[in-house]
This record gives structure tokens, C-alpha cells and sequence, in this order.
């Protein structure tokens, strides 16, 4: 019966492969009860602070339960203005340039469903994150993958953009800082890639989600360079730096007419975010700032303390300045991502993400998030570095 | 903030070693500073945080709270008799206040009968003391930072997520 229902699906879905990260999440969930030290969630680590969640719980027994505007409530849309103002440098009218979105994975949803033609072609950087390529091919637009390199930090840079634009590119996808590799860009590369985008015309969708979490230098947005606002989405949230990943809240910034046109497909296909959602996300935003630099410390020292060891492990690995994952090669084992990432889990009991989860140009990379404790870091690393001991000794 | 400082009043249970790490400074320097910060009575020494209610911690686990009027004195405010109050081991702390009455203090016994008779026997009676108040704690829900058995729990997050 299970196979004769396939008929129904439709042609664009059923050639859809499944998430990479699926099958390892399952792998590892066959191992619950064991000891396993998770490098391979893509979330904080931290608990969604209390101020936060009693607001919500206030909201909830004031009997805020109804339906807000399309848009978001004003007060959360005048606090997200007034938000993106101070730490981004560029101006939106809550009235009409902001939507808030059940996460930025909804936003950019809607920004393809918005802005993308079938056949129209958007370029993304990759390794990235893993709905990307899947978003585009879900409107039947084309995707058009960016490399980034090692060599480079995983910056993206302005001559590679150049030697993959091909003529119809429409959009171009960013996520700065990266998930997976944590880069970033310069002000001089962004400043390169904002003229290519001008030169090219454009549309810029910036998923800038990790940018509060930056640890050398300040976060640039490219909304902020002259001339780019008005080509570009920025798309933010609140999962990473206000830890509420469960919550499902986002925005998206922009032009009054492509927030218009993203908004007609949030009206039909989602209505409004969660009101209780909205409520905690105002109160993140007026009172969390403290929150967010304690959590920022902490996953600092946790990255200092992960690459090092990856590091003296004989496992290249870059500083990422931004977001909590390292990439690291693992080239130097002999082994493929995949089994390396296997192995391990099999062996040490440590999940780690192969990077061809991110697409192909994660090829011998791992991810590792640090957003867990300090001492378990340390932990892992130590399995890791027993882990190479044996498969070196295994190997000779 | 003193960075070794600022390590210790996180409250972390980190060793020595980790706090190098994390302020790229040798062992030895670490050290260094704490014995410094002791030196200057900045750093007055470490005590565990336990949680009372579990009965392998629960030793001297009988604790209250004591509101004490007393006289101030003429030269030296309340310092005399507070530092003397102080004293005694079974004060954990003790504060001056603002408000209804003088000084607060924690105490701690092994036993109700032992709390009770410090109170009634030696910190009553003492000279300059008019009243006291004694409330007995029954149950602690955040302990110096530490929130005890919120039944909160972390299982349900997924091992591998995007």
C-alpha cells in the first residue's frame, strides 16, 4: 500500500534527498543510554533565560492566546527596529519593512517563495547550511553553489563569487557567520562582494543569525553599505544568541514592497509567529543584552579551548570568528569524513557532523559545535585523540 | 575585574589548570594570583555549595535566620557587638541592616535543640542585645546560585540538529 501511495507525491519532492544530518541522527539515537558527548546539535546549550520565559508565562495567564498581525505585534516589531538600529547600523520602519516569522528558516522560505521564479538561479556559499540548496529547489530555482575554502578561514570571497556567477543569477544567499564552518567576512571582503552584487544586480538574502556571535572584531552587515539595503533581506532571530531555538522566532528586514511580497505568503501560509513566542522574543530584546555576552564568553572560551585541541590533535582546524562550530580537516587520519565520523561515535562515544552534510565542498571536515560545557569539551577531545591512537595504530 | 577574579565569582567549578587555559596563563601564575587576592583579603577561601536537603550533605543542616536589636555604642556604632556576634561558630554570616531591626545572622547547628540554645543562651544574653527573632529555615529552593531539583531537564534535546 506504503509503495503505491508514492504516485501522490510530487515529482520535485520525491527527487528531494533527505537532510545528510538525518541519517547520522539516527545513527546516533541508536545509541541513547550510552555515554555519548554531543558535538552534533546545531543549538545553544543554555536554556532560554528565565526573564524570558516568565514573560512568556505572564503573557499566557494575561490571556494573550489570540492571532497578532500578519506582521508581528508593533511593540515586538518597534523593539526589533530599534534592535537592528543599534547593533547593525541600518534603519527599518517597524510599520512596514519588518515581518516576524516562525524562525528564520520560515523567512527564507518565504523570501524564495517571494522572490524566485522557476528556473531563476540563486547563489549560495557552501559548505552551509543544510536547507539552503533544498529551499531553492523546493520554488524550482537553481542553485548555484559558491566554494569557500579553509585556506581562506571559509570566507567568501568576491573572485570566487565571480568565477561561479553565471548570467540569470537573481539572488545571492549568505550566512555570515557560517553554520558550518563558522567564517566570516572583512569589511574589505564584504565590501568587494557588496559591489559584485550591485555590478550583478543582485537580490541579497543575508541569514546574519550568528552574528551576535562574534568573537573578534565587530559583526558588519552587509544591509549596512551604502546602496545595499535596498537590495537586500536581512534575516535574524532569535535562537542562537538569545538561546530559543525551540521558540520558532525570526524577522525578516527589508524594502516596504519585497517585505510586502514575502508578508502575502506568511498571510496564506502561516497567518502570524506564535503570540507567545513574540512575547518572550520582546522581552529578550529589551532585557536579554547581559544574557547574550555571558553566553558569547562562554562559547569563546569553548572554541579557544576545542581548536587548540584540535589543533595539537594533528586535526587542522581554522579559528572561526564567528558562531559555535569548528571545522576541522581530518584528512590527516586517512580516513573520509563519514567513517571518521562514524568511527568515532562507535568507538569514543563522540558525535561530530561529517561535513558533506553541508554539501560536497565539506568534504574532509567535521563539524563540532561548542555549545556544550567547558569540561566536556575537554572530555571529547580526549576521546578524540584516543580514538586517533588507535585507528593510527590500527592503520601501521 | 581581576580575570581570576572574575573566573571565581562565575562560579564555576573549574580547577586551576582549566583557568590557565582559558586566560592562557601558566598554572603557576594562577596560583600566583589567588595566593595574591588571599594576600589582600579579596579572596577569603573556597566553600562548597551543598544541597542540605540530601541527607549525605545534610550534617549541620539545621539553619535559621536571626534578626538582632541591639544598642549602639557611643564611638563605635554597632561594629563592637556585631563583630562579637560574629565570632561565634555557629554564625555562618552576619550583616548590618537597614530597617526594623540591627544586624541579620545566619546561623547553622546540627540539631534544632543546638540552634536553639545558641539563641537563647548565648546570643540573647549578651549585653547590648534587646531582642531577637529567629526564623528556621524548612526548605531551600536556590542555594548561592544553584537552582535545586527544578525538575528541568535537558533529555528531551535532540543529539544531532541542523
Amino acid at each position: 500500500m506504503s509503495e503505491n501511495s508514492r504516485r501522490w507525491i510530487a515529482n520535485h519532492i520525491a527527487t528531494l534527498p533527505k537532510s545528510g544530518i538525518r541519517d547520522f541522527f539516527e545513527l546516533v539515537a541508536k545509541m541513547k543510554g550510552q555515554d555519548v558527548i554531543s558535538l552534533g546539535v546545531g543549538e545553544p546549550d543554555f536554556v532560554t533565560p528565565w526573564h524570558v520565559r516568565e514573560a512568556a508565562i505572564f503573557a499566557l495567564e494575561r490571556g494573550k492566546t489570540y492571532y497578532t498581525s500578519n506582521l508581528g505585534t508593533i511593540e515586538l516589531r518597534r523593539a526589533i527596529s530599534k534592535y537592528v538600529g543599534e547593533h547593525f547600523s541600518v534603519g527599518y520602519r517597524p510599520e512596514d519593512q519588518i515581518l516576524v516569522t516562525v524562525g528564520v528558516s520560515e523567512a527564507l522560505d518565504l523570501a524564495f517563495r517571494a522572490f524566485c521564479n522557476p528556473g531563476d538561479k540563486v547563489m549560495f556559499h557552501q559548505p552551509c547550511y543544510v536547507s539552503y540548496h533544498p529551499s531553492i529547489t523546493l520554488v524550482h530555482g537553481v542553485g548555484i553553489a559558491v566554494p569557500t575554502y579553509a585556506k581562506d578561514n571559509f570566507a567568501l570571497t568576491a573572485e570566487a563569487l565571480r568565477a561561479a556567477w553565471q548570467p540569470g543569477a537573481k539572488i545571492l544567499m549568505l550566512n555570515l557567520p557560517c553554520n558550518p564552518t563558522g567564517g566570516t567576512c572583512s569589511r574589505e571582503q564584504l565590501q568587494k562582494i557588496a559591489d559584485f552584487c550591485r555590478e550583478k544586480d543582485l537580490l541579497v538574502l543575508s541569514d546574519e543569525i550568528y552574528s551576535e556571535l562574534t568573537f573578534e572584531g565587530e559583526h558588519t552587515s552587509i544591509a549596512s553599505f551604502p546602496g545595499m539595503a535596498e537590495r537586500t533581506i536581512f534575516l535574524h532571530g532569535f535562537s542562537k544568541a538569545f538561546a530559543m531555538t525551540g521558540w520558532r522566532i525570526g524577522y525578516a528586514c527589508g524594502p516596504a514592497v519585497l517585505i510586502d511580497a514575502m508578508m502575502k505568503v506568511h498571510q496564506y501560509a502561516m497567518m502570524c509567529a506564535s503570540i507567545i513566542a513574540q512575547e518572550g522574543a520582546l522581552e529578550a530584546l529589551t532585557h536579554g543584552w547581559e544574557n547574550v555576552l555571558r553566553m558569547r564568553e562562554q562559547y569563546h572560551r569553548r572554541r579557544d579551548l576545542i581548536v587548540r585541541r584540535f589543533n595539537e590533535l594533528g586535526l587542522a582546524c581554522h579559528l572561526p570568528r564567528g558562531s559555535f562550530y569548528a571545522f576541522p580537516n581530518v584528512r590527516s587520519t586517512g580516513m573520509s569524513e563519514k567513517d571518521f565520523a562514524v568511527g568515532l561515535l562507535n568507538n569514543e562515544k563522540v558525535a561530530v557532523v561529517p561535513g558533506t552534510a553541508f554539501g560536497e565542498n565539506g568534504t574532509g571536515h567535521v563539524r563540532a559545535c561548542f555549545a556544550t560545557s567547558y569540561e566536556q569539551i575537554g572530555v571529547a577531545c580526549d576521546r578524540i585523540g584516543r580514538y586517533l591512537a588507535s585507528a593510527s595504530r590500527k592503520a601501521s | 575585574m581581576n580575570p581570576v577574579l572574575k573566573l571565581l565569582v562565575e562560579g564555576g567549578s573549574l580547577t586551576t589548570a582549566q583557568m590557565a587555559q582559558i586566560l592562557g596563563l601558566s598554572t603557576e601564575e594562577v596560583d600566583r594570583q589567588l595566593e595574591q587576592l588571599r594576600k589582600e583579603k579579596i579572596f577569603l577561601g573556597w566553600r562548597p555549595v551543598l544541597d542540605l536537603s540530601n541527607e549525605s550533605a545534610a550534617a549541620a543542616a539545621v539553619r535559621a535566620v536571626i534578626e538582632v536589636k541591639i544598642t549602639p555604642e557611643r564611638g563605635g556604632g554597632f561594629n563592637r557587638l556585631a563583630e562579637r556576634i560574629s565570632r561565634f561558630d555557629e554564625v555562618e554570616s552576619a550583616y548590618l541592616m537597614s530597617g526594623g531591626y540591627d544586624l541579620l545572622v545566619f546561623v547553622r547547628g546540627s540539631s534544632l535543640q543546638k540552634v536553639a540554645a545558641f539563641v537563647s543562651e548565648k546570643l540573647s544574653t549578651i549585653e547590648g542585645v534587646l531582642s531577637t527573632s529567629t526564623h528556621f529555615m524548612l526548605r531551600c529552593y536556590k542555594e548561592q546560585g544553584f537552582l535545586l531539583d527544578t525538575g528541568e531537564s535537558q533529555a528531551s534535546r535532540l543529539t544531532v540538529t541542523p
